[in-house]
């Protein structure tokens, strides 16, 4: 059994690529044979993310074009040799690929992997209607604010429209210190507005930074975000997993602080 | 309303929160603020002519309910017009 998610936001820059590249480690983490494909089209990201960009030699265009087998495209990851990429192409525009030919793609590769992931690029155009053709389940990201939670209702609207019903919410850069002071929405409020089911709340968190800069997945490490990852990932994988309480961060300064309230 | 809540000022998130569902309101619906008016506007003047409508209670949107087909959540029209009275002259 294998499936095909798709992990799309409508607006750009809210951690789909950082998502993708986090969901699918964490599941290559649990042994499971992933392979993530990056595409957005002309602006690649998700080979720089993963940190495999210097050996990238064909692309998907290259693929979909007939230019060379799969299995010459797929790039394995340095750590786990069950993880595969397919980068997307720098050089091409995004109506080089068809729906069509991404769903055919996409079963073929439903054959070798387990996950296959989808990172869509921005906005509701083509590269959209390529990513969800072949998809079976959708990961929509947003953070807590306003413009990202609007691009990510019409997203909703569009995958039902689209036959994709199995659909569920990462919020990410959640700030704890925000929400408490009442300047940011809770997780709560993000569900309410966009009456979708809740698969993980991602904090915001410097380390995502550091390890993006490393070209290293920050999943399965100790860092509070790293281990949302992982609870994302076995939850993807039907385990039922507790959330996690993200105040518990507090420094050994303001536990001190709080003994003098 | 308390007067510390009259000094307190509203949350920045309660605002994001009352300002999102209203536009999703619309987008969801595919229908302007601007629209949404025109229709309510008509939805009035059709009733007037056989009711009198308690304006102050008057409240009419577009809300999310659950679809009898099984289809998630559609948009529907809700409208809530308490009536004063029936209006003799027009029969």
């Amino acid at each position: 059994m294998s499936e095909v998610i798709v992990i799309t936001s409508g607006k750009g820059g809210v951690g789909k690529t950082t998502t993708t590249a986090n969901v699918g480690t964490g599941l290559a983490q649990l042994n499971k044979k992933v392979v993530l494909i990056d595409t957005d089209i002309g602006l690649r990201n998700l080979d720089v993310v993963m940190g495999l960009e210097n050996r990238i030699v064909y692309n998907l265009v290259d693929v979909i074009e007939g230019s060379c087998r799969i299995k010459q495209a797929l790039i394995k990851d340095k750590k786990y040799p069950n993880l595969a990429l397919l980068p997307s192409a720098q050089t091409k525009d995004k109506s080089s690929v068809t729906p069509e030919q991404m769903k055919k793609l996409t079963d073929e590769l439903r054959e070798e992997f387990e996950y296959i992931l989808l990172d869509c690029p921005a906005g509701i155009e083509q590269g959209f209607q390529n990513a969800i053709a072949g998809a079976d389940r959708a990961i929509v990201v947003t953070t807590p604010e306003v413009s990202a939670i609007r691009d990510a209702d019409r997203i909703i609207g569009l995958l039902e429209a689209n036959e994709i019903h199995q659909h569920q919410l990462i919020v990410n850069r959640l700030r704890m210190d925000m929400v408490k002071r009442g300047d940011m929405m809770t997780v709560e409020d993000v569900c309410e507005i966009l009456a979708i089911n809740l698969i993980g709340v991602v904090p915001d968190d410097e380390q995502i930074v550091i390890s993006t800069n490393q070209g290293e997945p920050i999943v399965g490490t100790d860092a509070l975000a790293g281990k949302a990852f992982a609870n994302i990932c076995r939850r993807i994988a039907g385990e039922e997993v507790p959330f996690l309480d993200l105040q518990k961060k507090a420094g050994v300064f303001s536990k001190f602080a709080k003994l003098f309230k | 309303m308390s007067i510390a809540d009259f000094f307190r000022k509203k949350n920045s998130s309660d605002v994001a929160k009352g300002r999102l569902k209203m536009v999703l309101v619309s987008d969801r619906a595919n229908c302007s603020p601007e629209v949404m008016e025109l229709i309510k506007n008509d939805i009035i003047k059709v009733i007037s002519k056989y009711l009198e409508i308690e304006m102050e209670g008057l409240d009419i949107q577009i809300t999310q309910t659950d679809s009898e087909t099984d289809q998630g959540r559609v948009p529907a029209l809700y409208a809530n017009i308490p009536i004063k009275g029936i209006h003799t002259t027009s029969r």
